[in-house]
């Protein structure tokens, strides 16, 4: 078990989502930045779909209470283990007792923590991501457990791996998406021309830019969405949905961000910049 | 009915989205999920495809692989135009129990004064109309109906409520629908519904697919408080009758 001392502002189990109920609108889930998970997961050997912490900005204080190995990956924050300082993309073994604590965060916005073999919260339709309703809890609270099973036998085959950190690139690559043509000449002046800055609104579900386009009156009749799709409101405004994000909406749907370019954004915070760059 | 044509636009590394005629109409509901079924048995089987039907469009969307825009939007037009006539699957009419009782209707008096209704006409004209499910989005479980009379369109509120209840059963603009979790929301709510929609404790979560009808039936508060035990210990089953598509 892993006993959550403090939780931290919120700290969640994702792994890599929950398909095939996106058609009775339940949003894929899933880690924000699943890149970083990815290599966590690689690293210490595991099932690439096994489940990790999600630590977003400011991380908690948490209690092992069995052996195991574990791996930090995305955001750089300041981490230490039984007041030692850790880093990213190492092993390290943990021993009973041992108390992993997170401090101030560098760069980047999204941590992930993985475990040896994974974490096993419970599996709700064929995934552990927390999205309530169908979990409990959308975050874990203090005094939350998550069981993991104890291993004490791993010899991993690389202890330690460098990584090409994308925590500051700003370029988002984009594809056309299916309301792309109603954008006018100067909409799409404005929008590959233009830093965007992230927006306080903005969360596992969406992320909204404060820089606005040209409004617009075009209707349309509700329709699918994924993690990625950038939406245009009425108003201009532009709204990137992200992991939580819903499976249906009815404003007009102008671009769709690749794979990486969802995992860079979910790295940015309020007031970091980024532009869009049409592949 | 003459085969609609379609136009597929590319949605990113692993989607296509199918766009038929832009209509609300059951034809093309019917098409969409004729197409459906069919890329789901036979073409594009296997657990990495999802599917997501609304109105009228078609998410296709694959898991893992990247997607070659152009031959498989290829493909999928020859698919389509060699689908045949019909291809079955079964849909439900479901009756769902609603309280209008005062304590749920909480706009009802002021819907009625709007649209010059008295509050029974008002709940005889949400009752005596079948509803057909264009699409399931928003929140799990939340079903955009098509269907609603006329007489009953109403405006928006103008500040949404903060928390609407579970269950809250709204009506606006041309929609209605049932709220299936508290969650903020500015349809009028007219009553409430005591069978959960999206229930995360059973293994199929949600009854109701797109494609399927609702209809809403009138029942007395007690009635209600019934329905809401049988639901908590279990034992409610939905109400439902096989339609031909």
């Amino acid at each position: 078990m892993l006993k959550v001392l403090k939780s931290g502002f919120y700290t969640s189990v994702q792994d890599l989502g929950r398909f095939h109920y996106r058609n009775k609108g339940v949003p894929v889930s899933g880690a924000m930045d699943d890149l970083s998970v990815f290599k966590a997961n690689t690293l210490l050997e595991n099932d690439v779909a096994d489940a990790v912490l999600e630590i977003t900005m400011t991380g908690p204080t948490l209690l092992f209470e069995e052996e195991t190995y574990i791996v930090m990956a995305g955001a750089e924050m300041s981490v230490t283990l039984n007041n030692q300082p850790v880093k990213n993309y190492k092993i390290y073994q943990i021993n009973v007792g041992d108390i992993l604590s997170y401090g101030n965060l560098e760069s980047g916005f999204r941590g992930y923590l993985a475990v040896k073999g994974g974490f096993k919260s419970k599996a709700m339709y064929g995934s552990r991501s927390f999205y309530k309703p169908l979990t409990f809890a959308n975050r874990l609270m203090d005094g939350d457990v998550v069981p993991f099973e104890y291993n004490k036998v791993f010899r991993p085959k690389i202890s330690e791996i460098k990584v090409d950190s994308f925590l500051n690139d700003t370029l988002l690559e984009v594809d056309k998406a299916p309301e792309f043509f109603m954008l006018t000449e100067q909409q799409l002046e404005v929008l590959f021309n233009t830093e965007f800055t992230v927006a306080k609104e903005n969360n596992r579900m969406a992320y909204q830019l404060d820089e606005k386009l040209d409004g617009h009156a075009v209707s349309m009749l509700t329709s699918a969405t994924l993690p990625g799709t950038v939406q245009l409101t009425p108003a201009g405004k532009l709204i990137i949905l992200m992991k939580d994000g819903q499976t249906t909406g009815g404003y007009p749907r102008i671009l769709q961000l690749s794979d990486k370019a969802v995992a860079i954004l979910a790295q940015k915070r309020a007031g970091t910049v980024v532009t869009f760059n049409l592949g | 009915m003459k085969l609609p044509s379609i136009h597929i636009k590319p949605f990113g590394e692993h989607a296509v989205l199918i766009q038929w005629p832009n209509e609300v109409n059951e034809d093309i509901l019917n098409k969409i999920l004729q197409f459906e079924t069919i890329l789901k048995n036979k073409h594009l089987k296997g657990p990495d495809w999802e599917y997501v039907p609304a109105y009228n469009s078609l998410l296709v969307v694959n898991k893992e692989v990247t997607l070659e825009y152009l031959s498989f939007s290829k493909q999928l037009q020859d698919w389509y135009l060699n689908m045949g006539d019909i291809v079955p699957f079964q849909r439900y009419l479901w009756r769902l129990p609603v309280s209008y009782d005062k304590e749920f209707g909480i706009d009802l008096e002021e819907i009625s004064n709007q649209l010059n209704l008295d509050e029974t006409e008002v709940i005889t004209l949400h009752t005596s109309h079948v509803y057909t499910v264009y699409g399931i989005g928003f929140l799990p479980g939340f079903m955009y109906l098509g269907g609603l009379p006329k007489a009953l369109e109403t405006a928006r509120k103008d500040t949404p409520r903060m928390l609407v209840k579970k269950g809250a059963v709204g009506i606006a603009g041309k929609q209605t629908g049932v709220y299936p979790q508290e969650s903020p929301g500015g349809w009028n709510i007219i009553g409430n519904c005591p069978v959960p929609i999206f229930d995360a404790s059973k293994e199929e979560p949600c009854f109701v697919a797109v494609g399927d009808q609702i209809q809403f039936y009138e029942v007395s508060k007690a009635k209600y408080n019934l329905h809401q035990i049988e639901v908590e210990v279990g034992i409610y089953k939905p109400e439902k009758i096989e339609i031909d598509a």
